[in-house]
């Protein structure tokens, strides 16, 4: 493998064929590939995304970011949308839905697919590829560290999402759970409520938890980043591929 | 995490933004993920004018004592600014 790849800012159709941005990385030194639809944080369709979704392209995977504030804030830069977007309520599960169908619809359209999808999503996102999950037909789910997936967001704000577990019954494919010890939400026991869920509605999941790591263990430009942490969760996502869409 | 939690109030401001002064009419206030303060959480104050595009934002991102010291030192600005100017810049 060369990890040669090309990677765009194009134009895709989403919730309701919306066209909204979304950044593509596809692998060029290979004849066909699985894919993967990469949901951004709640801090934006920002570099460290796009370069997630290089390092997926460069080991053989393509992978597609939806802007998923493009309508609130088409054209602005990524910390001016997240603040313009939470200040306006957040993405609404509907609308996400819509716009990672979407997604898996030009990943699946694109000359050397081999037909086969995952999702990924981080801290809210987290939250968000595990909903996709169970509302749409995917090969493979992987939720790093997403909050709020048993319980509800505090009431007193803005944003109106609600806890999740109770729709993981519709899941649609094995589930990669990546998570920190030291993170509180969610905590590792909210974690051991989501496995209880999953075993109990027979579905086929492996979680990690790893000492020494909080929240956005993954994030290389702050300092939440833990090493060995990200290390690790980059092995487990890259064998559960090769196990689901490869 | 992403705690969620926001506060959002109506404000009469001006506030420097990359494309110069502008009019402000909302503020948020939230402690959640910055993006530029070395820190995992910090206390996040925008300044906004929805109707002006997500570009019309001043944007703070304070550590929690930093936020504190801040937030006390505007009350007490407040509180012995000399008598009678508070009416005239509320007007």
């Amino acid at each position: 493998m060369t990890h040669n790849l090309t990677a765009d800012t194009i134009t895709m159709k989403g919730q309701n064929d919306d066209e909204i941005e979304a950044y593509l990385a596809v692998p060029t030194d290979v004849e066909h590939f699985g894919s993967i639809v990469v949901i951004h944080h709640m801090p934006g369709y920002d570099e460290s995304t796009k370069e997630i979704a290089r390092k997926f392209a460069a080991n053989g995977y393509a992978a597609l970011v939806p802007n998923l504030y493009w309508r609130q804030a088409p054209g602005a830069s990524p910390d001016d949308a997240a603040a313009t977007t939470r200040a306006g309520g957040g993405v609404p599960d509907e609308q996400l839905v819509g716009d990672v169908a979407g997604a898996i619809a030009h990943l699946k359209s694109l000359p050397g697919s081999n037909g086969k999808v995952a999702s990924i999503g981080y801290c809210s996102g987290g939250r968000q590829s595990l909903l996709a999950g169970c509302r749409l037909k995917l090969d493979g789910v992987i939720d790093c560290y997403g909050a709020f997936v048993v319980v509800d967001p505090p009431s007193d704000n803005p944003i109106k999402w609600k806890a999740i577990v109770g729709e993981v019954g519709n899941l649609s494919a094995p589930l990669l759970g990546l998570f920190g010890a030291d993170d509180q939400f969610p905590s590792p026991e909210q974690t051991e409520i989501l496995a209880d869920a999953l075993v109990k509605a027979g579905k086929e999941f492996t979680f990690r938890t790893f000492e020494g790591a909080g929240h956005a263990f993954f994030w290389n430009d702050r300092p939440s980043y833990r090493v060995d942490a990200a290390n690790e969760g980059w092995k487990e996502i890259f064998s559960f591929l090769e196990r689901t869409v490869a | 995490m992403c705690t969620y939690q926001t506060e959002m109030l109506k404000v009469s401001a001006s506030a420097k933004t990359a494309n110069g002064w502008m009019r402000m009419t909302d503020a948020t206030v939230y402690f959640d993920h910055p993006v530029h303060y070395p820190a995992g959480h910090a206390l996040m104050v925008d300044l906004l004018n929805p109707s002006e595009g997500p570009s019309a934002r001043a944007a703070l991102e304070l550590s929690p004592e930093s936020a504190r010291a801040l937030a006390e030192a505007i009350l007490h600005t407040l509180d012995t600014a000399p008598r009678g100017l508070l009416d005239e810049l509320a007007s």
